[in-house]
């Protein structure tokens, strides 16, 4: 068991000292913009996939959460006068109290499936729509946060500073899901996925489990919004509880491999290089982006429904000889 | 509040929840029949609204005449959808389809926003402001229509699942899949077929809606969360539900609008629908279609 905990986190160990080592090879601000931008998705998408990846809860509105975590972040510092550091922890923990309140109210009476997912889109647009209105959240013209450059206010000058910030955001998210993945609460988690009535007749409390993920889950999320307020120092309605990010948030672990630890992380960089790919074959135009998240979302679903990892592990039992059965 | 003011908002509401009626008409059909939320059916209300908008801007049809091309026409778009892309790309699971019908929905959205721009664009139809008095309220002759064949199509729908043996085979699939598919019924052209209907309620209601609204690529997403409030609040998959939680939802949005202003009454809308899902998800009169 400990051999096996010590393998689990090794591997987050090397994958994020090797990510770090990256602004000492390259000083290019596009790399590694292009990095921080693949990480923000990560940071999401880790989010969506504790919810959605383990527990089987497909939410369609995670805007909602990452939206609610900028919008504090940057309402705060503007409006209020709070330092960047503890307002960016309030944006987290607001973003984390809407995902238990939307969690509360939809797990207690028994929504899911379609359900949920409609729940979920429903609540992300209502808020996009009373922020598209509110003269507290600066309405059409959105928030913008003043340039203040130093650490204290959480705007650094180099962009490497602001790569480890976001790589260190992720390996927490990183290890949490690994924590969640061994715990007792992680297997509950599975079986609610797998059979949520086999689960409840088996004593697992099914209502509970599933607010705790979600819990964690709009966390994370809200985590990656509150960096984007930082990053990009302005927010409206459109970008912060957007389509984009409910979309792209789902997109990175359904791409990489849904339920796994490193699957948001491998989607969230493919999507980014595919976008990147695009701008380059046909150039910056609105939309575009989308179109082709939009195909490889059904493409995947289509002929490979656990994404890149089901497909590394399905090349790998074609190279291993086969011994006795196959198992799972 | 006085009642010349009252009356005509009432009125007015009917009209508009007649064609939010029809849309919600095709999101409870495909529900009632496949037990899953059709997430590109807002992407389907735009794009038809941005084939009736070309077909008068480019071929000068009117668009009471462009319906009868367009209906069948997304039908069979709706047909093909989902016997070629939705059916075999979920591998029969329900979580699959939710995540392709959102695929879809983004692929359409983005597709028309990169060909047609952000731009908000209308028709301009010579009967579009004309007006008649009923009641001491003088009503919109295109949304007089509107409401009328919006109620036509209703009665023609809920005709056609209780008549004719393709309705019977619907209902028989939505009740009993596998029984249906026992006794000889192809399931997957009847779920082809409900997404059709589906599909071709969403054209006809564009062609309602042309003459007096606009159309840009966002459009339809506002139609579609209305549409997924009637919906529930009828009960998921529900004929009549949908007909009365349409003019009921036209109604409120009409009522609010006048009381708090624009921009609030969505959110009114909105409220009740979380609330109907919270406290009563089975909706006011839950039944299957």
């Amino acid at each position: 068991m400990t051999t096996l905990m010590n393998r689990g986190f090794l591997s987050i160990v090397i994958v994020v000292a090797l990510l770090a080592c990256v602004p000492f090879l390259t000083a290019s601000n596009s790399v590694l913009n292009f990095l921080v931008t693949g990480l923000l998705l990560t940071l999401a998408g880790q989010g969506w996939n504790v919810l959605g990846g383990y527990g089987g809860q497909y939410s369609f509105g995670h805007a909602a959460f990452f939206g609610t975590g900028a919008y504090a972040t940057a309402i705060l510092q503007v409006r209020y006068g709070f330092n960047a550091w503890p307002a960016f922890a309030i944006g987290i923990a607001a973003g984390a109290a809407v995902g238990a309140i939307i969690g509360a109210m939809t797990f207690r009476s028994g929504l899911r499936g379609s359900y949920f997912a409609l729940v979920t889109l429903a609540f992300a647009e209502v808020l996009r729509i009373v922020a598209s209105v509110a003269p507290f959240t600066g309405a059409g013209t959105g928030t913008l946060i003043k340039l203040n450059v130093g650490a204290q206010a959480m705007q650094f000058q180099s962009r490497a500073a602001f790569y480890w910030m976001i790589l260190a955001l992720v390996a927490i998210a990183l290890v949490v899901t690994r924590l969640i993945e061994q715990s007792r609460f992680g297997a509950w988690l599975v079986a609610v996925r797998e059979n949520q009535d086999a689960a409840r007749a088996l004593g697992v409390d099914v209502t509970r489990v599933k607010l705790g993920a979600m819990t964690v889950s709009a966390a994370l999320a809200a985590a990656a919004g509150c960096f984007y307020a930082q990053y990009f120092l302005f927010i409206d309605s459109g970008i912060a509880y957007g389509t984009w990010i409910s979309v792209e948030a789902l997109l990175a672990p359904i791409i990489g491999g849904i339920g796994t630890v490193f699957g948001p992380l491998l989607g969230a960089m493919m999507i980014k290089v595919l976008g990147e790919a695009a701008k380059h074959l046909i150039g910056d135009a609105p939309g575009l982006d989308l179109v082709l998240y939009g195909m490889v979302l059904i493409l995947i679903v289509a002929f490979a429904p656990r994404g890149i990892a089901g497909i590394v592990a399905q090349v790998q039992g074609w190279l291993t000889p086969k011994k006795g059965k196959p198992h799972g | 509040m006085h009642l010349t003011i009252l009356i005509p908002a009432i009125l007015n509401g009917l009209l508009t929840g007649a064609v939010y009626a029809l849309i919600a008409l095709g999101l409870t059909l495909v529900y009632g029949v496949l037990h899953i939320i059709n997430f590109a059916h807002g992407a389907m209300l735009t794009a038809a609204l941005f084939a009736a908008f070309f077909m008068h801007k480019l071929l000068g049809l009117d668009p009471y005449i462009a319906v009868f091309i367009l209906s069948p026409a997304f039908f069979a778009l709706g047909y093909a959808l989902q016997r070629f892309v939705i059916g075999p790309a979920a591998h029969g699971s329900d979580s699959n389809i939710l995540l392709v019908t959102l695929g879809l929905s983004v692929v359409i959205e983005n597709a028309m926003l990169h060909f047609f721009r952000a731009d908000t664009r209308t028709i301009d139809v010579p009967y579009g402001f004309s007006v008649v008095p009923v009641a001491g309220a003088y009503l919109s002759v295109p949304r007089l229509v509107g409401f009328g064949v919006a109620v036509l199509v209703a009665v023609l729908l809920w005709a056609l699942l209780t008549r004719s043996d393709t309705g019977k085979a619907i209902r028989a699939v939505a009740k009993e899949k596998l029984g249906a598919e026992l006794s000889g019924i192809d399931v997957s052209h009847i779920y082809a077929v409900t997404f059709g209907l589906g599909a071709a309620c969403v054209a006809i209601a564009a062609c309602l809606l042309i003459p007096t609204y606009y159309v840009n690529p966002h459009v339809g997403t506002g139609f579609v969360l209305v549409a997924f409030t009637i919906v529930v609040l009828g009960g998921m998959g529900s004929i009549p539900g949908a007909l009365i939680g349409g003019l009921f939802v036209g109604v409120v949005e009409s009522l609010c609008g006048l009381y708090l202003g624009e921009s609030l009454g969505q959110i009114g809308i909105f409220l009740m629908f979380i609330l109907v899902l919270l406290f009563r998800p089975s909706g006011l009169m839950g039944e299957r279609a």
